[in-house]
């Protein structure tokens, strides 16, 4: 990549602050801590359930299919600050206990729909957590996890190669090719 | 002894070292270049370069463990997961900011040669009269009719890609053909043209990556990932394009693990003997002996190499007699600009990955212009589609959201600028002898910044993006001025000038040091003013130049 547009990328392209560019821009933090320590696989199956509720199979696979949950312990464990780690931990609890309080039962119990709606309230909460939240106030946890659920997932082999177009060597560059809605956008820029 | 002789020594193996070796080489001289970092193989050691996106364990991003291993290169987006082999490591190789400074350096064979942003712009003659005209640090010796010749051989060789656009201020070179505009900024460029009436002009980059096959290097296959290597030499490095030719003269010795930590001064000749290397492997060292050496340790490097040469004659060391050795510290100051979005283009896409946006020339304090401040500045930047990362406040989570996310998004277009620092005797850098590296050699400390010249321009380079966006008929524009610390454009330029004048400059007009004329420095340390065009064209060219006139004048026993 021209390093002019790497630039270009995280503060247009990538639209600023949003999903997965911090990871670019500010980088991932200390953690000492390894996966098995923060995650069993029942977290991650948990994870990717809550990652596929976010990306759900459509006419293409979910995030399930590409073993979001799986990616988020990882970045989890390596990327994130001790301070995140915690949010994050919690936040697998405290997103059931949102569940229990609105259906009474756990996430995993819930059906699809139940999910969904439960998901949309925690996006809207952490949409508005953010519009006030202070740079040394602590992240939102369901931010946290669509963050790595949208970067898992379009930079995994099912979101490059099904949900979007992957061509490894284009060969050449045409700067105009028509375009209609519900053609999938090229994996990479 | 004798096999530790040669007819020349390069010290570097990066853009300007490689074209050394090259040169030197191809004139039949038995060459030896010196390496301070490992050896990077041609394709073989492109660990990352064919690797899909979900191949990487963190899909590019970077690790705590990346982060704690350089503090100086978290600062910007240079660093990731997919290169970060390539940098240096900073805990071994620490250097001390009395004024923040972005120093970000790469210790391997081919140097920053891998990681360059390809940018390749000749300079205008009004470019190597500024500093006279405006009365400031020194007039460079040379001229624009010295330097094209010089300039055509190594676009020859290099390979760059770009368009004889005909702008009086950005000479046009020997291309091979351009890389397409994309339809949002042909549109642009053209409403730019009439807007300004042909006074500003938005041009497809120049870039050397090549786009006919040349030299048996394949032809850009627009993958975009340049700075991981290229399998197929594509993009000008030293391994695809000088070490290759310099090998095939077999005139060519590498050494890898090469610190060259002085050069041997002798004073009854008055000339250097050699240079003495640190084996950063062993710690044992050794002496190499030529009659021509060329110093391409990079800007700050070749610096201290002087600094730490003859400095039983000179305390400051070779090339100090002038008292401008560290100074005149420049780069390119930048992370200024505007974006966008475009509308009426939702039925137009675009097909492969161009390494390569648009160029706006310099326009500012020409044809009479004069503005609160000197010099001028141009932009790069490009249009395209944003990516599943954008924004899409209306959606929340979900299938539709999913499928929105998957088609690309709304056009943008972002113009960003580079403008021209000024050549100040007290930006500097110098040893600090309190600060040692792993090896026990004393640290560069920096000490420069951006000063009132500079911060006048950044007005107009943010303010005139905005404005230029608009008249190109991008809606929305919102400008950027981020963070900037001398160094970060990787540009770095000046501490050893040419000049006409050994009292006032440290190398001559063919980058010889005036007080050891078979030490050459053809790097960005010889650089006497920094204009704001991209910098290693000219470098490639001013070496070309210094060898040819090394050897010819070898021949004559001058040198």
């Amino acid at each position: 990549m021209n390093r002019r547009e790497a630039i270009e990328r995280v503060a247009l392209l990538m639209g600023g602050a949003v999903i997965g560019s911090e990871f670019f821009l500010s980088g991932c933090k200390p953690a000492e801590t390894q996966v098995k320590d923060l995650f069993d696989a029942e977290h991650v199956a948990y994870m990717n359930e809550v990652a596929d509720t976010i990306l759900p199979d459509t006419k293409t696979p979910g995030a399930k299919a590409a073993n979001v949950g799986q990616f988020m312990a990882v970045m989890v464990r390596d990327c994130y600050t001790p301070e995140d780690q915690k949010v994050f931990v919690k936040g697998l609890s405290k997103l059931d206990d949102a569940c229990d309080k609105k259906f009474g039962k756990k996430f995993m119990a819930c059906d699809a729909k139940q999910r969904t709606a439960l998901l949309v309230q925690l996006d809207n909460e952490q949409k508005e957590y953010n519009k006030v939240k202070k740079p040394d106030e602590p992240n939102h946890y369901f931010r946290m996890m669509k963050e790595l659920t949208l970067l898992g997932y379009f930079t995994s082999e099912v979101g490059c190669t099904k949900a979007m177009r992957y061509v490894p060597i284009p060969g050449k560059y045409v700067g105009e090719i028509p375009y209609k809605k519900g053609d999938r956008a090229w994996a990479l820029v | 002894m004798a096999n530790n002789t040669y007819d020349a020594i390069v010290v570097g193996s990066g853009i300007s070292g490689g074209w050394a070796a090259k040169e030197l080489t191809q004139k039949g001289l038995k060459t030896l270049m010196l390496e301070r970092g490992r050896n990077v193989e041609h394709v073989k050691d492109y660990v990352t370069a064919s690797k899909a996106p979900w191949e990487l364990e963190h899909r590019g991003s970077r690790t705590q463990q990346m982060v704690d291993d350089h503090p100086v290169l978290k600062r910007d987006y240079v660093l990731n997961e997919a290169n970060v082999n390539y940098w240096v490591n900073e805990k071994e190789s620490p250097y001390v900011e009395n004024k923040p400074f972005d120093w970000f350096r790469a210790y391997q064979v081919g140097g920053r040669s891998l990681l360059w942003g390809r940018q390749s712009y000749r300079w205008h003659n009004s470019d190597f009269e500024a500093n006279a005209k405006d009365g400031i640090a020194v007039d460079w010796p040379i001229r624009y009719q010295d330097i094209a010749p010089w300039y055509s051989y190594a676009e020859k060789f290099a390979g760059i890609s770009g368009n004889r656009d005909g702008v009086p201020i950005l000479p046009d070179g020997d291309f091979m053909p351009p890389m397409d505009m994309n339809i949002v900024e042909k549109d642009v460029a053209a409403r730019l043209k009439k807007h300004y009436k042909g006074e500003r002009h938005m041009i497809i980059g120049r870039t050397a990556n090549i786009t006919v096959p040349h030299e048996g290097r394949t032809n850009c296959q627009f993958r975009n990932k340049c700075w991981l290597g290229c399998m197929f030499g594509a993009y000008f490095s030293t391994q695809s394009a000088t070490l290759p030719a310099a090998q095939a003269t077999g005139n060519l010795t590498l050494r890898p693990f090469s610190i060259v930590t002085r050069v041997i001064y002798d004073k009854d000749t008055k000339k250097a003997k050699g240079v003495e290397v640190l084996d950063a492997e062993t710690n044992k060292t050794y002496e190499y002996y030529a009659k021509i050496i060329f110093l391409n340790a990079s800007t700050l490097n070749t610096a201290w190499i002087l600094m730490n040469s003859a400095t039983d004659i000179w305390p400051g060391g070779l090339g100090s007699s002038s008292g401008e050795l560290g100074h005149n510290l420049m780069d390119h100051h930048f992370r200024i600009g505007a974006t966008g979005t475009a509308e009426g283009y939702e039925d137009k896409y675009y097909f492969g990955r161009r390494a390569n946006g648009i160029y706006v020339p310099r326009y500012r304090n020409l044809n009479g212009e004069k503005r609160d401040y000197i010099r001028g500045y141009g932009y790069q930047g490009r249009a395209g589609r944003e990516t599943w990362s954008r924004d899409i406040p209306e959606m929340s989570i979900g299938g539709d959201f999913k499928d929105e996310l998957s088609e690309p998004g709304k056009w943008a277009m972002s113009l960003g600028g580079f403008g021209e620092t000024l050549p100040y005797h007290e930006n500097r850098c110098y040893i600090d002898k309190d600060k040692k590296d792993k090896w026990g050699l004393p640290v560069l400390a920096m000490d420069a910044e951006i000063k009132d010249n500079e911060l006048k321009m950044r007005i107009d380079m943010m303010n005139d993006a905005k404005e230029m966006l608009e008249a190109g008929g991008l809606k929305d524009v919102k400008t950027f001025n981020n963070t900037y610390n001398l160094g970060g454009g990787i540009h770095e330029m000046g501490t050893a000038r040419m000049g006409r004048d050994p009292k006032t400059s440290v190398l001559n007009e063919w980058n010889q040091v005036w007080d050891a004329k078979n030490v050459f420095v053809t790097d960005g340390a010889c650089m006497t003013s920094a204009a704001c065009q991209n910098p290693s064209l000219t470098y490639m060219a001013l070496t070309a130049r210094a060898v040819d006139h090394a050897v010819s004048e070898s021949k004559k026993l001058n040198v």
